[in-house]
């Protein structure tokens, strides 16, 4: 079952994998990807972290981006919970959880959820550095990870 | 009236988290930005057509042809960094 969450409360990414795996035998395979707070960017010390986000779009941005993901491979579910608010190092971010039958899809399906929430979904990162606060830049690296499931969809 | 929603940065530098705009000769998205950049200072130097700005039109991704009609909601943002 898909499911998304955005929360202002710590993440449990154990809880997540349980949640989504929870009396579904068809299951053999989940893969989970956990975003982590470091403590440098960009050659800084960072303190803290704010997260913003757009209530009602992000939520909606996610479910779409799992949905696509169900579409392209056969899975049994898929979970993505997003943290908002403020965080230290070290603390989740993000835990992306796919379910399939078989690895290869749940692996595909994780890989493409994040990558597609990295350039979609609407959250935007502050961070506190020794400099004070300052946004964080999206990478172009972030736009390619994404552009190479848009040419596999063409391929298909 | 459109519902104008700023993000992020956005929301930051212009001092405005949202406003409330005549429909009027706005017909899509690009109407809409350029109006903002003819208001000057902040906002001609955010929405210069070299800046990269995202928008949303009733919660959903839209760019720059996307039309617009009264009771719209629209929303500019920067690039997103979640993750």
């Amino acid at each position: 079952m898909n499911y998304v969450h955005v929360q202002s409360e710590p993440l449990d990414p154990h809880r997540e994998v349980d949640q989504l795996r929870a009396d579904n035998p068809m299951i053999g395979a989940v893969v989970s990807f956990i975003g982590l707070m470091r403590d440098m960017n960009e050659g800084d010390k960072v303190d803290r972290l704010f997260l913003e986000h757009y209530p009602g779009m992000t939520e909606k941005a996610l479910l779409k981006i799992v949905e696509e993901a169900s579409r392209r491979w056969d899975l049994q579910g898929c979970r993505v919970v997003h943290r908002v608010g403020e965080m230290r190092p070290t603390d989740p971010i993000v835990v992306v959880v796919v379910a399939s039958s078989h690895r290869k899809e749940a692996f595909l399906g994780c890989e493409f959820v994040i990558d597609y929430l990295k350039t979609q979904a609407p959250f935007w990162k502050k961070e506190l550095t020794e400099g004070g606060e300052r946004w964080v830049d999206a990478r172009i690296s972030d736009d390619e990870a994404e552009e190479k499931w848009r040419s596999a969809s063409s391929d298909d | 009236m459109i519902e104008v929603r700023f993000f992020a940065r956005f929301r930051e530098e212009l001092g405005a988290d949202t406003e409330q705009l005549e429909a009027g000769h706005v017909n899509c998205v690009e109407d809409l930005l350029t109006d903002l950049r003819a208001r000057g200072g902040t906002w001609s130097r955010l929405f210069a057509e070299d800046q990269r700005v995202m928008a949303a039109v009733n919660q959903e991704v839209a760019d720059q042809s996307t039309p617009l009609k009264d009771g719209d909601e629209v929303a500019f943002f920067p690039p997103v960094t979640g993750g």
